[in-house]
This record gives C-alpha cells, structure tokens and sequence, in this order.
C-alpha cells in the first residue's frame, strides 16, 4: 500500500559529553532529518542523550562475520603488543 | 551446501549457543532459528502496538490531568517498544511491512490479552498491574535471550517497563483504599483480569510445542509453567495487601514447596481467543487495519517532502 518505503537508520546517541556514540538500534525515516527526529522519540524519551548520528543502514559497509578468522589472525599471534608480554624485574615500581 | 558442511555450521552454532555467545544478525543461523526468531520478535512486536488500544481507551477519561500525562506516556513508550522489536525483527532478514501485513490479515498472531475489553477506569490499574507484571516476567529473562539484537531490545524495553507496572499499582491501590464503590470497581477488575493475565504465559508445558527447542537455543530461559508460578507468588501478596482477593477459591499457600497452589485455568477460553473469538480480535485488528489507511496521507506526505528537500539541497550545492 505504501508504494515507496522509507530507508531504513542506524541511530547513535551520545549519552553525555566525554563519551563516544553509541548504536542504539535502527528505524525508518523518509529522509535524514525526519530520522534524527524520529530518533528522538523512539530512543531518547528519558533523556538518554545529548546529540543523535543517523546513518543510512544501505551506506555502512561491514566486515563478513564468516571471515573472522583470517582478518583477525594477524593481531592474535602478537602478544608483545600486550605489556604483559614483557618480564619485569622485581621491585620496579611505576611501570 | 552439502551435509557435512551444513552439519558443522550447525554445530559451531549449537557450541556458541551452549558457551553463552549471543548470535548476531550476520552469523550463520540454522533456518528454523532464524524462523522462530522472526515469528516470536514479530508477534511480540505486534503486542505492543496492539497493546495500545485497550489503554487508549481511557486516555480522554482518565480522572486528573496526572493519571492522564502518565496513561499518554505509557501508551507512547509501548509504540517504542514495537519499533524496537520491528528493527529487531528486520536484522533477521524479515519485511518489515510484510510483517505489519500478516498481522492485518490474521496471519500473525499478538498476545491474546488484549483481546479483552476495558471496561472501567479500574482496568488502567488492574492492565498495569498485571499485564504489564506479567509481560516483565516473560521479558526480564528475554534480555538473555541468544539472539543480540532481541535481546538488547528487551533490555530498553524492561528498563521501561517498570513504571508501568507501578503506576497501575498506584491507581488501584487508590481505589482500593476509596470509597466502597471505588473498591468494588478495583475488585471487579481484578476478577474479570486474574485469569486472562495467567493465560499470558501460554499453554502448560506438557502441551506447549515450541518450549524445549527454543530452551535448547536459549530463546527461553523458562517454560512456562515456571514464570506463570513466579507471577502468582509475586502478585498474591500484593493483592492481599491492598485489601483485594485474587478470585480463585484453590489458590492457598503450600508450606512444603514454598509457593501458591493455585487452581486450573480455563483452557477452552485460552484456545477460543486464541483462534480469533475473544470479545475483541474483530475490533483490534479493524483498529490497526484502519490506523495504516488513514496514515496513507502522512507517509505519502512525508515522502513528498522528502523529495522536495532533496530536490531543492541538489539545487543550493
Ligand atoms: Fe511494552
Ligand atoms: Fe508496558
């Protein structure tokens, strides 16, 4: 019946200064100013933020989840990028 | 895909399931989760909306100004709740619009509850009480649930949820206490409702189909004879508190098991409302059927806006 159907969003919201968007989850708006608006009754209606991202769902490009292994595999085999890789000597202290 | 191949994505997935790993909507899913899924988030998706109507009901009747900013409120966080579990619905690769179709053609099903007039102001309190009670209890668990997206849903949507079950509460505690008419009225809704808000949790679990498979994906936590019994033991001494008598002359405290015993529940009006004739399913669905016609305007509106704007943003750059 609705011959054109609206995009789907993926909203984020910033909960309060000094922290990161966050996804919320997604909705569907005409176009990117009716979802900001939109995004404003369905995920802040406590005050759950202070500035709202809506990106277009068709535009995010994400990795394949199928592929984990192979894109992954190089960070996992280099543990000296973790501090705890290292030996410190006993009595060191600040480091 | 040949067997093998297909039997070890479905046990990869089985593994996760079993180590608590939620699924997420890219993963590899078994088809019958993914169905399962699709027509339990779209079902409950549909209870909220439905949900909506037998409270509307009362908006331009509610008593104060209070009860009514509070009853508006309500009925617009239960509107958030079914977009949220339509968005959750459309990760599993589900139309969204089909799914709104479905249930307008009877296809779909939403909680028989609703199926249930509102006839008195004391049925604001008792919905809250009770519907909402039960439904917390069917939900709080679905925040575990396996599949991530369903299950962060109902994390927003318990968070809600408690309000609503307190301010219905509050307004029968009030016409418990009232005068003797004011809590005869809160005392006959707790009787017409009682019941109905038993069969929310569904058949008992000799006789519920679905329960063991959907407890093997981690879609359920509990069947449904366990949150029937946890409702019943939470609920009773609230009644008793506020003076009300749950209308059921077998319910009585069981001193060995530690919860009420309570009596057997009307099986034959469970399946008549769920087959369509309760005393409203005709009136709920033209109800829904009517509410997508008449906003035809509006969403062709808004799109025509859409394009104007685009159109003319295309001009200016
Ligand atoms: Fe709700
Ligand atoms: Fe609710």
């Amino acid at each position: 019946m609705n011959k054109k159907e609206w995009p789907l969003w993926e909203v984020f919201i910033r909960s309060k200064q000094g922290l990161s968007h966050k996804h919320v989850g997604s909705l569907r708006a005409p176009d990117a100013e009716m979802a900001v608006n939109n995004a404003r009754d369905v995920y802040t209606r406590r005050s759950e933020g202070i500035s709202i991202w809506v990106v277009e769902s068709a535009n995010v490009v994400a990795s394949d989840p199928s592929e984990a292994g192979p894109l992954y595999e190089p960070a996992n085999s280099k543990a000296y990028r973790h501090p705890t890789f290292y030996e410190v000597p006993e009595g060191i202290k600040h480091m | 895909m040949e067997k093998n191949k297909i039997d070890a994505l479905n046990k990869a997935f089985q593994d996760k399931i079993d180590n608590e790993i939620k699924i997420e909507p890219k993963d590899y899913m078994p088809d019958a989760y993914r169905k399962t899924l699709i027509r339990q988030i779209s079902q409950h998706a549909h209870s909220e909306i439905v949900g909506q109507l037998p409270e509307a009901n009362w908006v331009t009747r509610a008593p104060n100004l209070r009860r009514k900013a509070v009853l508006l409120a309500k009925i617009q966080d239960e509107a958030g709740h079914g977009l949220y579990l339509y968005s959750a619905v459309e990760t599993l690769g589900a139309d969204r619009e089909q799914t709104i179709d479905d249930l307008h053609e009877g296809i779909a099903k939403y909680s028989s509850i609703f199926n249930y007039p509102t006839l008195t102001w004391a049925d604001m309190g008792t919905v809250g009480w009770l519907v909402d009670g039960a439904a917390i209890m069917n939900q709080v668990p679905l925040c575990r649930c396996s599949y991530g997206p369903y299950a962060r849903a109902m994390v927003r949507v318990c968070k809600e949820e408690s309000f609503h079950q307190r301010q219905g509460f509050e307004v029968v505690t009030q016409l418990a206490k009232g005068t003797p008419e004011q809590k005869a009225m809160a005392q006959d809704s707790l009787n017409r409702w009682w019941w109905p808000a038993l069969m929310m949790f569904g058949p008992n679990d000799a006789d519920s189909t679905h329960t063991a498979q959907s407890m093997e994906w981690k879609i359920k936590r509990h069947t449904n004879d366990e949150l029937r019994q946890m409702f019943v033991d939470a609920t009773v001494p609230q009644a008793e508190l506020i003076g009300l008598t749950i209308p059921d002359k077998d319910l009585k405290f069981n001193e060995e098991t530690g919860h009420y015993d309570f009596g057997e529940i009307d099986w034959d009006e469970f399946w008549q409302v769920v087959k369509g004739y309760g005393p409203c399913n005709e009136e709920r669905v033209a109800a829904r059927k009517k509410a997508k016609e008449d906003g035809l305007w509006v969403r062709e509106a808004a799109n025509a806006y859409a394009e104007k704007r685009a159109a003319r943003n295309k001009k200016a750059s």
